[in-house]
């Protein structure tokens, strides 16, 4: 008995080592052909397609809770007969990870993802995203200026989706608990709030220090809060630091910041609208305010996955969302703003006074009050590259908050 | 085939009676192939995956194109050892372990005792249904819901104030974190433990007494030493799944509450840098690997 059990021990040993090799020397190869045989970013405009063809019949989306309510996209699918699949994500990085999962590009189950700001040039950078032509979304035209080619999703005058929706990262603050309301960020960094504060649990929330620090300390000279060089960088990540002791919760999904203002346990932090309604909804005497400074903001866009299985009702969906009615119905129903002008008096239709409310006839000189996230890369534009890039932005936002 | 026809049985009857005594004679070969298929499952899926992990925690990610670029090099183990960051997320997660154990050893020790020596076995079955009725829910639902009664308007501070005490805040603290995963792991440490207990033959509780120890005696010489295996094996369960928790740090921590698998959570999900996680995450693997070997020492694999 003792002889067999010796006996099988070692074979049973020798199995494993064989099998474990062979399991390594598999991941090995098969990881490296997998990335030499993919393409490089940078699809060239003659790839574009002219037309857009019958619905495929299904469309599948990663989007922010909701970004396809039933209340709009009813009617979507009654037209195209492209039913949709969504996938809810409750951050920005679950979406890059979703997008990523499967080989990357949408792994071939995706089809358009509600990118914002933060994920569309990590995206686009890696390759997961393909570029669309704009000339097939009618609306787009009409959309105003700055989000027809913006930043964080147009790169060297490629589309790599349709911008959606946007609104500011806002200030707000429990107004039976802070009296006077603040009308300024540095509520955010007064010691007096100690313990009640909350901010979102997110790298490019560095960008609101910088933002602080423009109108604060000019003489460091920020002129982008995602553009930032080594010392830029420094100073802020050192003021994001001494904000820590003062930060009770640094909320992963803001359904948790939310809980944090319902329940009590923070009296003030820098939260977005949607959240606001829902706190107002349910009675939670909250008030949201954009400081006198302005505010970063998101701007959200449907952006087209390398490997869409769908892609004919993935334009579809783009060429319907951006149309002034479900632009406003969006709008309405998340409290964010839409990205087509037109969208104004459907918006008054549906709710007195709401197109003024969430800012959509302003001038155009507003959104220069709006920092809008984008990805921060080496490369800021100034010829030289010398911008701290996402890596280490993520590496000092766990050196700060960990 | 041939052959076999010629022997004049039916093909199959005989190939299978071959087989048959083939294996009688053989006891290591049944004994094979019976093993075989777990052991490769094991193998493929469990240390495959371990040195899978091992190995990319050698690579890099491109910083532009977020892509895992093969090339060997120890910068993820290096920048883990220079940045005192990451000393201090390790050190967290280990202490909040260790205190987590602790306290779950604790407080397991008395009732798993009640259970195995002092209940009926009808109070026994009671209990047992009441430790283990937590974990028919889920384990995301019960973190939410200490949640709500840790925070400020929430039902601990309504029942102290109800008392004329002053509010706790623990809510999104550490504090917080260590009472909610002393909660949630509690079962698999009282289980082990009344395991071992109820093991101990009565007749040596007797012989005890017999030779003149009181209760503390017999307890400290007697009971304790023959209780410790199941305590030690409590403490792996109680140690690792809080060494590899993400969830409730992100959900009751506050401020400076990260745990390794926040950080390898944010690494992979922000970054996508797969190899820096993955070099992070075998500082619980390395922890473990020792804290098993102390643990076999003790004995606990015989109380499993």
């Amino acid at each position: 008995m003792r002889k067999l059990h010796r006996r099988l021990l070692g074979w049973g040993a020798s199995a494993l080592l064989v099998a474990a090799l062979a399991v390594v020397a598999a991941g090995c190869g098969g990881s490296s052909s997998s990335s030499s045989s993919e393409k490089t970013t940078g699809t060239s405009e003659s790839g574009l397609p002219t037309s857009i063809g019958k619905g495929e019949g299904t469309l599948n989306l990663i989007e922010w809770p909701y970004y396809s309510d039933p209340a709009f996209a009813k009617t979507f699918t009654k037209q195209t007969g492209c039913v949709i699949h969504r996938k809810d994500a409750g951050s920005s990085n679950q979406m890059v990870a979703l997008m990523r999962a499967g080989g990357g590009g949408g792994g071939g189950q995706w089809d358009l993802v509600s990118a914002s700001g933060d994920a569309s040039l990590r995206l686009i950078k890696g390759g997961d995203v393909q570029a669309v032509n704009v000339n097939l979304i009618p609306n787009w035209k009409n959309f105003i200026p700055i989000f027809k080619s913006p930043a964080h999703n147009t790169v060297d005058g490629v589309h790599y989706g349709i911008s959606l929706q946007w609104g500011p990262n806002v200030l707000l603050y429990n107004h039976t608990k802070v009296k006077p309301g603040p009308t300024k960020w540095n509520a955010l960094y007064d010691p007096k709030y100690k313990g009640q504060i909350t901010v979102p649990n997110n790298p490019i929330q560095i960008a609101d220090g910088a933002f602080y620090l423009m109108h604060t300390k000019p003489s460091l000279g920020i002129t982008d809060p995602y553009e930032l060089n080594k010392e830029q960088f420094d100073a802020t990540v050192n003021l994001l630091k001494q904000q820590r002791k003062l930060v009770k919760l640094y909320w992963n999904y803001d359904t948790d910041g939310r809980a944090a203002f319902a329940n009590g346990d923070v009296s003030l932090g820098a939260i977005w609208p949607v959240d606001t309604l829902a706190l107002q909804d349910k009675k939670v005497p909250v008030t949201e305010v954009i400081p006198s400074e302005g505010a970063t903001g998101w701007a959200d866009t449907w952006m087209l996955a390398k490997k869409a299985p769908h892609p004919n009702c993935a334009y579809l969906w783009m060429k319907y969302v951006t149309t002034p009615k479900v632009q406003a119905q969006q709008a309405l129903i998340f409290g964010e703003t839409p990205v087509n002008p037109k969208a104004c008096s459907f918006m008054d239709a549906e709710q007195a006074g709401s197109c003024a409310k969430y800012h959509l006839n302003e001038p155009l000189s507003y959104y220069d009050t709006i920092k809008f996230w984008k990805t921060p890369i080496a490369d800021c534009g100034n010829g030289q590259n010398d911008c701290m890039d996402y890596n280490a932005w993520q590496k000092a936002w766990t050196q700060i908050t960990g | 085939m041939a052959d076999l026809a010629e022997a004049g049985r039916p093909p199959i009857r005989a190939a299978r009676l071959r087989l048959s005594a083939a294996l009688w004679r053989r006891p290591w070969l049944k004994a094979s192939l019976l093993l075989a298929p777990p052991v490769i499952a094991f193998a493929v899926i469990y240390l495959g995956s371990l040195a899978a992990l091992f190995i990319s925690a050698f690579w890099q990610v491109d910083s532009f194109t977020g892509k895992v670029v093969h090339t060997w090099t120890f910068d993820n183990f290096k920048t883990l050892w220079e940045d005192h960051t990451y000393w201090r997320i390790a050190g967290r997660t280990i202490g909040m372990a260790a205190a987590v154990t602790v306290t779950d050893a604790v407080l397991a020790f008395p009732l798993a005792y009640f259970m195995a020596r002092v209940a009926p076995s009808r109070t026994r079955a009671a209990i047992f249904v009441l430790v283990l009725l937590p974990l028919w829910s889920s384990y995301l639902v019960r973190i939410y819901s200490w949640r709500t009664i840790l925070a400020k308007n929430g039902a601990l501070n309504w029942v102290l104030n109800g008392l004329g005490l002053p509010d706790a805040n623990i809510a999104y603290t550490n504090w917080a974190m260590w009472i909610v995963f002393s909660y949630v792991w509690l079962p698999f440490m009282i289980l082990p433990v009344y395991a071992a207990l109820e093991r101990i033959p009565q007749n040596y509780i007797e012989a005890s007494g017999d030779l003149g120890a009181r209760g503390w005696r017999t307890f400290r010489s007697v009971i304790l030493p023959l209780a410790l295996p199941g305590i030690v094996a409590g403490s792996i369960f109680t140690f690792s799944l809080t060494l590899g928790d993400f969830i409730t740090p992100a959900l009751v921590g506050g401020a400076g509450s990260s745990f390794i698998g926040n950080v390898v959570e944010e690494q992979i999900g922000i970054n996508g840098n797969l190899p820096f996680a993955a070099a992070f995450a075998t500082v619980p693997v390395v922890v473990m690997a020792v804290y098993l070997v102390i643990a076999k020492r003790l004995g606990a694999f015989e109380a499993l």
